[in-house]
């Protein structure tokens, strides 16, 4: 996230065309999903810990990016929020969900189209088999490795987004460290979200009220010390987490290569 | 496998190639021996506050005194983590550095605990007055409430939805201090102003300091201030609300969003910088404190000229830095 806000950032800086910003950010991402697929696909590496270390490659290599080649916080212009007409329009609930960029539309888009690809297609009943039993799969004709390689910089491209949704929509500038281990959350949002897409979504939604409600609680003055304000969100997500993380039922095969023949 | 003994060899050759690229710090002429000067940061040299604060005062010194060749300067940015920064302390005195800087509250265990093993070396670090009773500290600080006093005396006239909103950091050092100030300021001019203060707990979480702006502006706030490095988030959340004033504090804000920033409260540690290095050189090596006042030039308030501050506005904020020079307003840290 941090590589691919900053590619976004940096074209948006120089060309301010927000659109080839978004296109740099996915294909940073699909280079950092490669990264990733080779080390863990290719070489087998453990992933967890090739993992971290890709982090801190992508926390080290954009602050050295930034300061090198922009040397200075600035801002740009982003994706600016559009209205929808008449929804917008509706008091309260219009503001909230309807006056919006582009890419958070985008976002609740991917909701339903990623329910679809991984329920309802051969390609992620694929995706399924290789995370659950990729023996299984390999023996029924399916290329675990190539299953792997796809969906991993899929989803790195998807994360190449959320990066360009910091710096070239939500701030519109770019800072280091500027996600602050937003990626981490995004990781346990998907445990506490039942590896369901709109679980996700829902514990996102949850988790984002929750901080938003303590700012407001802040600024309307309520009397509460800020520190245990701000802990709001995350304690919340490690009481979801403790409750649901029995329940969800993550792929068997999760974090393990695939060796053909080891099983 | 021979893929990964390719791989391997790939990141080997990679790493011995940048290792033996030359690193971009300032070189030192053999034959001249320069004041050799190190400086560990929190944050980024380019943060545009308390980093970028010192950062430049170090650079404006060492062009005064002629460069490179008078003074070599080394730096460290980005340790957040104190044991990271530590090391890098400890580093800097054993490589024979005549002053090292650990620029950071957080940072005085660490100082208090290295600058006794190299009694030779000069360690200042703050903000804080406290030199552990050791001759080789400096201790410096900045009363950021004279300057959060005058923000606010502005701010306060400046309000339209006498709602005013302040994005802090965590509730500590001169972030609090700052903000204490600013809200003496305001309710100088009017004890009616609403004055909401959020912490985000973070000195660099761009993205909730961002939250924590848009929070204040959809309660109506019209004027908005803040500490620390992360605040680039609150004053990019005004500058897209339009119409949404902002103060900053630490460093020069204003060409973050010339439209919006009214003024800032700059910290200038170019007297105190070169008041360590005098003594130094008489063999004073630590033992004193600094603190950056309005009447000893170490803090300024920086108007953004781009910005139209109405006449009676301006009076009132210069009227208010004569006030805090000469002893006549009081501002309680």
């Amino acid at each position: 996230m941090l590589i691919t806000a900053f590619a976004a950032f940096f074209i948006v800086l120089n060309t301010g065309n927000i659109w080839l910003g978004l296109l740099a950010a996915i294909l940073t991402g699909l280079v950092m999903g490669l990264l990733m697929s080779f080390i863990s696909v290719t070489l087998k590496a453990e992933q967890g810990i090739s993992g971290i270390g890709l982090h801190m490659f992508g926390l080290g290599l954009s602050s050295l990016l930034f300061n090198v080649l922009v040397g200075t916080v600035k801002t740009v212009t982003g994706f600016q929020p559009v209205k929808i007409p008449l929804l917008g329009d509706i008091p309260f609930i219009g503001e909230i969900l309807f006056n919006h960029s582009l890419l958070v539309y985008g976002g609740f888009l991917l909701v339903p189209i990623a329910w679809w690809v991984l329920d309802k297609t051969s390609w992620g009943l694929m995706i399924k088999s290789v995370g659950q039993n990729p023996a299984a799969a390999d023996s029924l004709g399916v290329n675990v490795d190539k299953v792997r390689y796809i969906s991993v910089c899929v989803g790195a491209m998807l994360a190449g987004i959320a990066g360009a949704s910091l710096s070239i929509s939500l701030l519109n500038l770019f800072q280091d460290n500027l996600t602050a281990g937003m990626g981490f959350i995004a990781v346990a949002l998907v445990y506490f979200g039942g590896w369901k897409p709109l679980g996700i979504m829902g514990g996102a939604l949850l988790f984002s009220t929750v901080n938003a409600f303590q700012l407001w609680m802040q600024v309307l003055g309520v009397n509460i010390p800020s520190d245990v304000a701000v802990m709001l969100p995350y304690l919340l997500t490690i009481a979801a987490l403790a409750v649901t993380v029995n329940r969800a039922r993550q792929p068997a095969a999760l974090n393990k290569p695939f060796e053909r023949g080891e099983s | 496998m021979s893929i990964k003994r390719l791989f391997f060899a790939a990141v080997l050759v990679t790493l011995l190639v940048a290792a033996w690229i030359p690193s971009p710090s300032i070189t030192v002429a053999a034959e001249t021996k320069p004041l050799r000067v190190a400086v560990i940061m929190p944050s980024a040299t380019t943060d545009m506050a308390f980093s970028q604060s010192m950062f430049s005062a170090l650079k404006a010194v060492q062009k005064e005194m002629g460069g490179e060749k008078a003074m070599e300067l080394k730096y460290t940015e980005n340790m957040f983590k104190v044991p990271d920064a530590a090391a890098a302390i400890r580093d800097y005195a054993s490589e024979g550095f005549d002053i090292v800087i650990a620029h950071g509250s957080q940072y005085g265990a660490s100082v208090q605990e290295i600058a006794p093993d190299f009694p030779e070396t000069t360690f200042a670090w703050g903000t804080d007055v406290n030199t552990f009773g050791l001759d080789n500290v400096y201790a410096y600080t900045a009363a950021a409430e004279e300057g959060g006093y005058i923000n606010g005396v502005m701010a306060a006239m400046l309000s339209k939805s006498k709602k005013i909103g302040v994005t802090g950091p965590i509730e500590v050092g001169d972030a609090k201090t700052y903000i204490d100030g600013f809200v003496q300021g305001v309710e100088s001019v009017d004890k009616k102003i609403s004055v909401s203060k959020t912490w985000t707990g973070s000195f660099s979480d761009v993205a909730l300091m961002t939250e924590a702006a848009k929070t204040h502006i959809a309660a109506g706030a019209d004027v908005l201030t803040g500490s620390s490095q992360s605040v680039v988030g609150s004053i990019g959340a005004a500058k897209d609300k339009g119409g949404v004033l902002w103060f900053g504090t630490q460093a020069d804000q204003a060409s973050l969003a010339k439209e919006i920033v009214v003024a800032s409260q700059v910290y200038d540690w170019t007297g105190m910088l070169k008041d360590i290095i005098a003594k130094r050189a008489k063999g004073k090596l630590g033992g004193e404190k600094y603190v950056l006042q309005l009447k000893n030039d170490g803090l300024k308030v920086a108007f953004n000229p781009d910005y139209k501050l109405p006449d009676d506005v301006k009076a009132a904020a210069e009227k208010a830095i004569a006030g805090i020079k000469d002893g006549k307003i009081k501002v309680e840290p």
